[in-house]
């Protein structure tokens, strides 16, 4: 595994010692689920989820109709940096 | 007593334990003792009247901190309440404080907490389990009757059995998930700690069934759960695994393991012979799924709307990059890099979609298993409480502690831990029952009844009861 790729793909900068330090434990994990791979499954159905049948058969939908929600302060209250009732982030290009 | 008087006693306690064990990463005394007031006040007929609660720091409560044990909700605040606290508040229980976890729930030591490890009460040198250690120190040690935590793939039961309480993990869709934050969704659950398995039933009973805010949430009828615990077992088939009571477990768990089996047997209960022949792969099943889900769940902490934000990025990805880099600790990266790497181009079908399909073999075995019997008898964990440090520098041996809980999760069927014994040195040992699908009243009737006719002798360490 190129974990410097991988680690890009997750948006997580690593350093070389993390790198050195990951990869080996990765490698090991990997090389331990990959005793999967001795199991014939061509017959069988991959499973969904956790549900089960009385999950499944649960009526899920609910009316359309606007309900009350978060205020603006809560939903931008927490943010590292809000400005006017919105995120601001550093430079996008 | 009043009810306010009660909850400050239980507040001192908290207080007073916290210095050693490091259970509770929040104690809201203010809110707490508000609440015991307006209980006080009600003459309304409620079934957790004055009963003291702490709950897991990834399960929201609305104005308490929610950190999940992370740096990068270190500051977060919650909105609002998980359905499972709004039904416990509506009941009169108070919630007393916010519990310690590993991190984003990843973990069975709960050393990956950003805030410090837990200690296990029985014994301050070793782990409490995880990643639920804080709830279940807090329960082992006297402070509180009961605790909710959560449970991906054995985070309630290990730690139960590690702490010698009793622990359960509910039928998938049986607790709503509504304010548990997401760790993988498919084998999530909320899960409850107890002195005892009645305190289980009594929680379950508040907070079991459907709710509209989580669509995972099944309409399946909530039995009386305390009502089921009659302490008649007799004729109960309890299966036996053979494989896995053998090499691989302490001497001193299977020791207990085979005496439990014969006091079943003293109550009435029946041992019959299954099998579970993909048992075996449930730990590499469970990584692969969730650490994919994990990778797409956390994929939400970016710095940009809540938590931590690095400073000084250079633009909006160098941002994301560092705020990850700095706000996840190295247990959760590991998991997202590896979810990330199972999903990833190329990967997909070979590790993703296998686990999937290996998963429902998995299933399959327990369908089967139920035919022939009503709960399903193991060791909950393959030992007792490791060391603190043990296991950290090697996390394919931390995960493998999870072998005979995780395949609960992937088929999404019950289980609870209950204490049968402790080792040679003092430490506890629990017994895992797995049920059918609903089948919480079974079991816990199980374990109620072995409670009571076999409880445990000898108390932790570190007790205010």
């Amino acid at each position: 595994m190129d974990v410097k790729h991988v680690a890009n793909l997750a948006h997580i900068a690593i350093t070389e010692e993390e790198a050195a330090l990951y990869g080996p434990q990765l490698a090991g994990i990997v090389e331990y689920v990959e005793q999967l791979n001795t199991l014939d499954t061509t017959a069988v159905e991959p499973m969904l989820g956790g549900l089960t049948a009385e999950g499944e058969s649960t009526r899920t939908i609910r009316a359309d109709e606007p309900r009350s929600s978060f205020t603006v302060e809560e939903a931008v209250g927490q943010a590292p940096d809000p400005v006017a009732e919105h995120f601001r982030v550093p430079k996008v290009l | 007593m009043s009810i306010v008087n009660e909850i400050e006693r239980v507040l001192d306690n908290a207080e007073r334990v916290n210095g050693d064990l490091n259970s509770f990463l929040s104690i809201e005394r203010n809110t707490a003792l508000a609440r015991a007031a307006e209980v006080d006040a009600s003459s309304a007929e409620m079934p957790l009247k004055g009963f003291a609660i702490g709950i897991k720091d990834n399960i929201c409560v609305k104005g308490m901190q929610a950190t999940c044990g992370s740096r990068i909700l270190a500051n977060y605040k919650a909105h609002y309440d998980a359905t499972a606290v709004e039904r416990l508040q509506a009941a009169g229980a108070v919630v007393v404080g916010k519990t310690n976890m590993d991190e984003f729930a990843m973990g069975s030591s709960n050393e990956s907490s950003a805030f410090g490890s837990v200690k296990n009460p029985w014994d301050k040198e070793r782990v409490p389990g995880g990643s639920s250690g804080g709830s279940a120190a807090a329960v082992a040690s006297g402070v509180v009757r009961a605790a909710l935590g959560s449970e991906t793939g054995g985070s309630v039961r290990q730690p139960a059995s590690f702490c010698g309480i009793a622990g359960l993990k509910p039928t998938y869709g049986r607790i709503s998930r509504y304010g548990l934050v997401a760790f993988a969704s498919s084998l999530d659950n909320i899960g409850i700690f107890g002195q005892t398995a009645r305190d289980v039933a009594d929680v379950l009973g508040v907070i079991a069934g459907r709710d509209p805010m989580d669509s995972t949430s099944a309409d399946v009828e909530v039995p009386d759960y305390a009502a089921e615990l009659t302490g008649d077992i007799n004729g109960m088939r309890i299966g036996i695994v053979r494989d896995l009571i053998g090499e691989g477990l302490d001497a001193d768990v299977r020791d207990s393991i085979e005496k439990a089996i014969d006091n079943l047997k003293k109550l009435g209960a029946v041992p019959v012979d299954i099998t579970l022949p993909y048992a075996k792969y449930g730990i590499a099943v469970y990584y692969i799924i969730a650490t994919a889900e994990a990778s797409s769940n956390l994929a939400r902490f970016d710095g940009v709307r809540y938590g931590f934000r690095a400073e000084e990025a250079a633009g909006l990805r160098e941002m994301y990059m560092k705020t990850r880099e700095e706000g996840f600790g190295a247990e959760v990266k590991r998991r997202i890099l590896l979810g990330t790497y199972v999903l990833s181009s190329g990967y997909y079908d070979a590790y993703y979609a296998k686990a999937q399909k290996v998963r429902a073999m998995i299933k399959q075995d327990y369908v089967e298993a139920f035919k022939s019997c009503d709960a399903i008898l193991t060791a909950t964990s393959p030992t007792t409480a490791f060391k603190i440090g043990e296991r950290l520098d090697d996390p394919l041996a931390m995960y493998l502690s999870d072998i005979f809980t995780v395949s609960a999760n992937l088929a999404g069927v019950p289980a609870v831990s209950v204490p049968c014994g402790l080792s040679s040195d003092g430490l506890p040992i629990g017994l895992q029952l797995v049920g059918n699908f609903w089948g919480e009243a079974e079991i816990l009737r199980i374990a109620s009844a072995y409670e009571t006719a076999f409880p445990l002798v000898g108390k932790p360490t570190v007790f205010v009861g």
